[in-house]
């Protein structure tokens, strides 16, 4: 049977995929985040996960205003990179794992989760970003990808509980799946940070330090977050980190961090990683 | 922007919910036509024909014009969505945060280099009244 071994909470700053497109990443800005990177790709390396699930938004690049799907999973064959406006990132075509991912799909609505079906979905950097994070720069994606889009975006973006309860669905999911399969789960975006307004480059790394103590400590702190206290506390863009509990939820109760790492800044923000496995 | 959400209290903060989105539809649809290279190309020839295309408020076209950042946020725009014509314009996000603040760029560089905006004094409107 499939195992769902380990989850890893990733910020997916386009400007870290910039860096690393542009050869960026050892220069005295981007150098401390990337060292603190190292650790979680020999243990990507090590792990050699047979698929990973990573929950992430869209950025108006697959989807627009025309289609809020609240939760979209990716059943495609491959999913190209997206052009945001700059061309497409020069990175691997995305492998998915249709079999796995109709699998969840069809566990997820008949455990209540109506999830959206896509077919066609371009991936942007929010999911292209946590694996060049994870993977570096291979000429290939070391895994097959499972696309899990969730809506931040458009006010309101699901509960931090409905998220964490759509991860036991997709946990249950994964270990009913038939096949001897390495699966983990990455929870994407955050950590605090906010682009817009006149508050635009808010960090609160009191905040994320205690976001990321309380995954192991105290998850039901973490899933009773309400939205606008994402929105006040970790900006209104650090209200992403809905998604990590996705991932938390997708975890046993006591699971066990094996590594952290926090830098402050990444552009615009507070990145974080952190990297959780079940006992 | 709305006055009577539990969010509305928070300064400096244009949250995307559904009577902003109403209001900035057709601005954040012609943002996202920036996607593509060959609507890139047109817009870039003649920016105001390409507008028309779109059905956006005169105000929302002005501040499209004119590229003031802040406004089109007050006008229904959404970040991700505007910043498909900073992109255009060649401007990055910590640029687009100076202008939006109203500082130079250097200024809100240093500020995210030696760990962004403090959330002291950032969380209430009442703060910045206060102070402002």
């Amino acid at each position: 049977m499939a195992k769902l071994f380990a989850g890893v909470g990733t910020s997916h700053v386009p400007g870290i995929g910039a860096a690393v497109d542009h050869k960026k990443t050892q220069t005295d800005y981007w150098k401390p985040l990337f060292d603190g990177y190292e650790p979680a790709r020999e243990w990507m390396q090590n792990e050699a996960p047979d698929v990973v699930i990573i929950v992430y938004n869209d950025h108006a690049s697959a989807f627009s205003l025309e289609l809020i799907p609240t939760f979209a999973i990716g059943v495609a064959e491959r999913f190209q990179p997206a052009d945001e406006g700059y061309g497409p990132r020069k990175v691997p075509v995305v492998e998915g794992h249709p079999e796995l991912a109709w699998h969840l799909a069809e566990s997820l609505i008949l455990d209540e989760f109506d999830m959206t079906i896509a077919n066609e979905m371009p991936v942007d950097h929010g999911l292209t970003v946590p694996l060049s994070i994870a993977c570096g720069e291979p000429d290939i994606w070391p895994c097959k990808v499972i696309p899990l889009c969730v809506n931040v975006i458009q006010y309101p973006s699901p509960t931090g509980n409905r998220c964490y309860q759509l991860g036991k669905a997709i946990r249950k999911a994964v270990e009913a799946f038939p096949a001897d399969l390495k699966v983990a789960i990455f929870g994407t975006g955050g950590m605090s940070h906010q682009l817009q307004g006149e508050r635009a480059g808010l960090v609160n790394a009191d905040f994320d330090i205690a976001f990321l103590d309380d995954l192991t400590r105290n998850v039901d702190r973490l899933v009773r977050i309400p939205h606008v206290e994402y929105l006040r506390e970790a900006g209104s863009e650090g209200a992403e980190l809905v998604m990590w509990m996705i991932m938390r939820g997708a975890l046993d109760d006591d699971a066990r961090e094996v590594y952290r790492h926090f830098h402050v800044p990444a552009s615009n923000t507070a990145a974080g990683l952190i990297i959780l496995e079940n006992p | 922007m709305r006055k009577d959400r539990e969010y509305s209290d928070i300064p400096g903060t244009y949250v995307f919910d559904p009577e902003h989105s109403r209001q900035g539809y057709h601005l954040n649809m012609f943002c996202m036509s920036l996607n593509k290279e060959a609507n890139r190309e047109q817009f870039r020839r003649d920016e105001s024909a390409y507008l028309d295309v779109f059905p956006m408020s005169p105000e929302q076209r002005d501040a499209v014009l004119q590229r003031d950042w802040i406004g089109l946020l007050r006008l229904g725009g959404n970040i991700y969505y505007t910043f498909k014509l900073a992109i255009f314009d060649g401007i990055n996000m910590q640029e687009i945060g100076a202008r939006m603040e109203g500082v130079p760029d250097e200024q809100f560089k240093a500020m995210m280099i030696n760990g962004g905006r403090a959330i002291q004094g950032n969380r209430y409107q009442k703060e910045w009244n206060r102070s402002g």
